[in-house]
């Protein structure tokens, strides 16, 4: 039975196998968002006024998935086949798109003929709707056929394009989605700096951008971006190329650059927006504090909450008069000092047994010892110290010598006050980066027994790095007490640990700007375990997003958005092997005498990075 | 020769779940001294570097400077002055050369967060001081690992600059003793040639007490003040090159006769 | 060994510390124990804990019961584990999360059977369908994230798939949560007949049942992995995958059958937890998954055997050693520390038996 089936496999065609595997993947992926209630939930946020609304970019987008794989060139055990002809091309990749669209179509028709609302709470007369645009099952079946076949085309002939035009179609697109969702963002700005009127045709009244504003933010960065390529390169190019003093003013100007926006960008935005950018450098906080212990010294730590629980907790303590056992009343600069020495006997204390486990059992270890300290923070036991699950509530800001307080009613105080330890947390490990430590680090996660036998002791070293990450986290903790003015156990639930890993994963792990990035995107755009982002419709489903995006990152990208590159030397050792060989820097043998091989490869590498 | 020896070990017994690696093998080194130590495969020659260097579990004694290396950590051993390379090279393969060299002389430097946090005088003083005595090393090689390839990631060096950047890794940590595990394996007669005249230069120059395991006995003639045979383990001979070759016992060793005769 | 517990360093000190408190702990809870169970108003008792009860028999047969039947439950999912570190040596994060697909499934299905009356009129054979459905389903949760996620990753770095599995399992929560709803749901009621305390012993029937199906899966695993061709072609790609596959053991397929198998015994937990709690929410894998981890880990990670023997040894001291160890040390609230025991556990063999109390059972290079 399986092998005559298997051999009717077999007779088909390669490439069209490919073709409804890859559909048949769409049309399931289409279902499945659909009956999340993604679609809609999402509708009411409106992308562009009137005709698309995020829920419907999340269904479109399958087809347009599904036709664009389609086009690239498929890969055969690690060769490139040929690319099909223009006329498979198309037929192929409409199929494609026609199977994803015909999955909403198939849905379309369940929907209406049975009842599956037990268990599936999404399976409502609402979708229904949302997949019949309103118009009765048969149009919404027809729609969704002619939709998918379309978009899969559109995908799929992307392709035929040169890579500029693509590069300038990817741009208007992404244009108007990110005008879209950074909405309130630049509506709070421009009224800011009273330049409401710049922006006002953009947006529709209720959300959402105009299909004016579209259409003349679609032309600019169209053309710009045709305009600019290959500029940014050149300019980047030009400052690597640049001699070392000039290549730091280069730097230090750029980073001035950024912090005087970083400065002057609070005052010109609302609460919301502040609160937002508050939340935002918080999790930049907490994942360079990560990036300590995961990029630089390459520990997995699960239980990174724990540190930033217990700053939180000892902040708590020593600076609320409501704090149930002791109320020493602390000011909460004077409280810091003490939680640095806590939280580097908690590191310490964490750090001791687990360092010489395996990496892999390190991991687990550590996530129970964030979920222990949790649970002791929640118990009747230690409750007359921590309050148990009524936690510790009513906790003053932070007094700045007598002059103004910090806490969670102005937003944008508490941003300066994130941002001021983000710049620490950032020389931090730019300095430690750059030193004795960093290097043993380095060595650390490239080849413990080996590090251990060049006389690093690889003990003390590994525990450094947790002690670190352990402070930062413990700044973390204590500007969170102070944002908030209260602390439960159920603001450090392991679910925080993981997001911030995510973070630091998604930016890049080990490169500083790669985590900074990381979080502005993720935290900022979807928002962190239970603050909102600029998306406060996926809320809900941000979590899933998270594990998806930590699932894809791994398999496509493991060394992250802007990845360091020791890193993703690391993680793509034969690529880079490769590449060398192909620029002639690889180093043979073939020469034994190396002076007269020198000087052609000297110029070669040093142009390059 | 006279006084006490540099290493001494006495009785070193290794054993890996019932098989005897090693068997109460005594092997002293003096001050100076260059040893081989040569004996057919799974003779234990690599296992008495690990049991050295504190990567295997050991018992019997091995003192170092008259006080015992056993029970300390792999690291430990180094800063005593023990530094060794492996035979299948285990370089940083993504840190440069030059890192490679300045994160060995780890246990020779003090520098700690404080220092590297507020850039402190002393802190630079230290980095320069060990990029310095990094270049230093490397340009022990000749030109070949400084220039340009010292910003290269190690991964893309030649075998033989590899075998050359694990010695000068080792060289880093400032050693007393130095043990070398097949340094001049894979290369070419050229290159081993000129190693074998490295290892002469590294106890002239650099005072180095050497210890090396190595299977062409080309350079076994060469360097070699005395020469060790390991069999099964135990010792079966210990004398000059001359001396040891014409050993009847290691003869059999090698030639494979004694299982039958015994 | 011995020479692994001499302290050298200070963070050996640290250690020895505090192994030595650890056990310390322990013994003086235990001895504590035995002195209010001897008489509350001993003196030794009173002096730790003043407030001391004391334990009835019926209690502390209550407490073993429930501790062997959970203990049996974490035993089956620590076999998934367990297998797939041998073969692949990494810890499959997201096996937990099967085990709640399992959960969930036998929810639905049991639900189902309910509306129907099936489940009321003939229960043995609803039960049996809904292990064999769940079973079904969970062995294509494991397959697919094998196929999808860790197949691609066979060569990464050893942390890269224990990454990803992390994000699985997050993900596998969540797609609970968005397609079945955030709030915790019930199985239909079990018969009167099963949930009565039976005369012997007076145990409730539901634990028995437990233990039963648990030692039955056990069972049926031993033979597969010891007496069939393809529980040969596990072991040798467990013990070196390279020489297994020139061996001519497909080590592909062979690996997806020891997913297949992980989930199975998964799904059947997931019943087990069903009947045993009869509510199931989207994190129901988490803590479960992790204390089948430790029992993996307790038992030797590897040693099939030693999981299942693990599993009860968690069992038995999360729902004993609170009442056991700390109540008679004057803690308060014990119950809720419950989870904190099972990672203490889980810490205090890492610290003190790394390879577990049955010996681990690695192919070669994961020796560490």
């Amino acid at each position: 039975m399986t092998t005559t089936a298997g051999l009717l496999i077999r007779r088909v065609p390669a490439a069209w196998r490919r073709v409804v595997r890859i559909g048949a993947l769409g049309a399931l992926g289409q279902v499945f968002i659909s009956l999340s209630g993604m679609p809609v939930r999402l509708d009411v946020r409106e992308i562009v006024v009137p005709i698309l609304s995020l829920g419907y970019l999340v269904v479109l987008a399958a087809p347009l998935v599904v036709g664009v794989l389609l086009g690239r060139r498929p890969e055969h055990s690690g060769f490139l086949a040929n690319p099909p002809s223009n006329r498979d091309l198309v037929i192929g990749a409409t199929t494609g798109g026609l199977m994803a669209g015909g999955g909403l179509s198939i849905l379309a028709l369940l929907l209406a003929g049975f009842d599956l609302r037990d268990p599936l709470i999404n399976w409502s007369p609402q979708l229904l709707e949302f997949l019949s645009f309103g118009r009765g099952t048969g149009a919404g079946f027809i729609v969704w056929l002619v939709i998918g076949a379309g978009l899969g085309m559109v995908g799929g002939t992307l392709r035929l394009a040169t890579s500029r035009t693509q590069k300038v179609i990817m741009t208007m697109a992404l244009t108007v989605v990110a005008a879209a969702i950074l909405e309130s963002l630049v509506v709070d700005l421009v009224e800011g700096v009273k330049l409401e009127a710049l922006v006002e045709w953009m947006y529709a009244p209720r959300g959402g951008v105009t299909l004016l504003g579209a259409a003349v933010l679609a032309i600019v960065s169209g053309v710009l971006s045709f305009v600019g390529q290959g500029r940014i390169k050149t300019v980047q190019a030009r400052v690597q190329a640049m001699e070392g003093p000039k290549r730091t003013r280069v730097n230090l100007t750029l980073i001035a650059g950024v912090g005087v926006v970083m400065i002057l960008l609070p005052l010109l935005v609302g609460k919301l927006t502040n609160e937002l950018l508050a939340n935002v450098g918080l999790f930049v906080l907490l994942a360079l504090g990560l990036n300590v212990v995961v990029g630089l010294a390459g520990i997995l730590d699960l239980g990174y909450v724990a540190f930033f629980a217990v700053g939180s907790y000892s902040t708590a303590v020593l600076t609320a008069a409501t704090s149930p056992r002791i109320a020493p009343e602390l000011p909460w600069f004077v409280a810091l000092i003490l939680v640095i020495f806590i939280a580097i006997l908690v590191g310490l204390f964490i750090g001791a047994p687990v360092i010489r486990m395996r990496g892999d059992y390190l991991a687990i270890v550590t996530l129970g010892f964030g979920e222990i300290i949790r649970l002791l923070f929640l118990s009747d036991w230690l409750s007359g110290w921590f309050g148990g699950s009524q936690g510790i509530t009513a906790i003053d800001g932070v007094d700045v010598f007598g002059l103004l307080t910090v806490d969670g009613t102005n937003p944008r105080r508490v941003f300066y006050l994130v941002l001021f330890f983000c710049a620490i947390a950032i020389y931090i490990s730019w300095r430690l980066e750059r030193s004795r430590l960093g290097r043993a680090w380095m060595a650390v996660r490239e080849d413990e027994p080996v590090a251990e036998a060049m006389g690093i002791n690889t003990v003390n070293v590994k525990l450094m790095a947790f002690v670190v990450g352990a402070v930062l986290g413990s700044f973390g903790g204590a500007i969170f007490v102070a944002k908030v003015g209260s602390v439960f156990p159920t603001s450090f639930l392991i679910l925080v640990s993981i997001i911030i890993l995510v973070v630091v994963i998604f930016g890049g792990m080990g490169n500083i700007f790669g985590v900074i990035a990381g979080a502005v995107v993720l935290i900022g755009v979807l928002g962190g375990p239970k603050q909102p982002g600029l998306l406060v419709e996926f809320s809900e489903f941000k979590l899933l997003i998270y594990g998806a995006l930590l699932v894809w990152m791994m398999l496509a990208r493991p060394e992250g958005l802007i990845p360091s590159a020791r890193r993703s030397r690391e993680l793509h050792q034969e690529e880079f092997l490769q590449d060398a060989w192909l620029r002639g820097e690889i180093d043979t043998d073939e020469s034994n005498d190396p002076q007269t091989a020198g000087p052609t490869q000297t110029t070669d590498s040093d142009g390059g990075p | 020769m006279n006084g006490n020896p540099l290493l001494d070990i006495r009785g070193l017994t290794v054993e890996f779940g019932g098989l005897r690696a090693l068997d109460g093998v005594d092997i002293q080194v003096h001050e100076g001294q260059i040893v081989s130590v040569i004996g057919p495969n799974g003779a234990g020659k690599t296992t008495l570097f690990n049991a050295i260097t504190a990567s295997v579990e050991a018992t019997g004694e091995i003192l170092f400077e008259g006080r015992t290396l056993l029970g300390l950590d792999a690291n430990q051993v180094t800063s005593r002055g023990v530094a060794r390379t492996f035979q299948n090279v285990r370089l940083f393969a993504n840190m440069t050369v030059l890192e490679n060299v300045m994160v060995s002389q780890h246990c020779r430097t003090k520098q700690g967060t404080f220092g590297a946090l507020f850039y402190t005088k002393a802190f630079r003083r230290e980095e320069a001081e060990i990029r310095a005595r990094a270049e230093e090393i490397l340009g022990f090689f000749g030109t070949r690992l400084i220039g340009f390839r010292l910003d290269q990631p190690a991964a893309v060096l030649s075998y033989a600059n590899r075998r050359r950047l694990e010695i000068a890794r080792a060289m880093a940590t400032q050693p007393k003793l130095l043990l070398l595990d097949e340094p001049v394996a894979g290369m070419n007669p050229v290159e081993s040639a000129e190693l074998t005249g490295l290892i002469g230069r590294l106890r002239e120059e650099w005072g180095f007490t050497i210890v090396v395991i190595e299977h062409d006995m080309e350079v076994v003639r060469e360097v070699s003040d005395r020469v060790i045979v390991l069999d099964h383990g135990t010792m079966i001979a210990d004398g000059d090159y001359h001396e040891v070759s014409s050993d009847p016992r290691v003869i059999e060793a090698y030639l494979g006769q004694g299982a039958t005769t015994k | 060994m011995a020479n692994n517990w001499a302290p050298k360093t200070k963070v050996d000190w640290f250690l020895t510390v505090l192994r030595v408190l650890a056990l310390g702990v322990v013994t003086v809870g235990l001895l504590a124990f035995i002195a209010q169970q001897i008489s509350v108003d001993n003196p030794f008792a009173r002096l730790i804990n003043p407030d001391a009860t004391g334990l009835t028999v019926a209690q502390f047969r209550g407490l073993v019961i429930s501790g062997l039947s959970q203990g049996a439950m974490y035993g089956l999912i620590a076999l998934g584990y367990s297998m797939v570190y041998g073969v692949l040596g990494f810890i499959n994060f997201a096996h937990g999360e099967v085990f709640m697909v399992g959960a969930m499934t036998g929810m639905i299905t049991s639900n189902k059977l309910d509306d129907a009356g099936l489940w009321e009129s003939n229960f043995i054979g609803s039960l049996l369908f809904i292990v064999v459905v769940s079973m079904l389903v969970c062995t294509l949760t494991a397959v697919i994230m094998e196929r999808v996620a860790y197949r691609p990753l066979r060569k990464a770095p050893r942390l890269i798939p224990l990454i990803t599995s992390i994000g699985i399992s997050f993900f596998i929560q969540n797609t609970s949560v968005v397609l079945l709803g955030p709030t915790s749901k019930a199985y239909p009621d079990m018969p009167d007949w099963l949930t009565a305390k039976r005369t012997f012993l007076e145990i409730e029937g539901t634990k028995i049942l437990v233990i039963c199906v648990a030692a039955l899966a056990m069972l049926g695993l031993w033979l597969l992995v010891e007496r069939t061709k393809t529980g040969k072609a596990m072991r040798a790609v467990a013990e070196d995958q390279e020489i297994a596959g020139l061996m001519g053991v497909n080590v592909n397929r062979t690996i997806v059958k020891v997913f297949a198998v992980g989930g199975a015994m998964a799904g059947v937990a997931g019943i087990l937890w069903g009947v045993l709690f009869r509510s199931v929410i989207h994190y129901t894998g988490f803590l479960p998954g992790i204390k089948a981890f430790s029992s993996a880990v307790v038992g030797g990670i590897g040693n099939l055997g030693g999981s299942m023997a693990g599993g009860l040894f968690i069992g038995l001291a999360e729902s004993t050693g609170p009442l056991l160890i700390l109540e008679p040390l004057g803690v308060s609230g014990v119950s809720q520390l419950r989870d904190a025991v099972a990672f203490a556990m889980l810490i205090g063999v890492l610290l003190l038996k790394p390879s577990g109390l049955f010996g681990e059972r690695l192919s070669a290079e994961d020796r560490a």
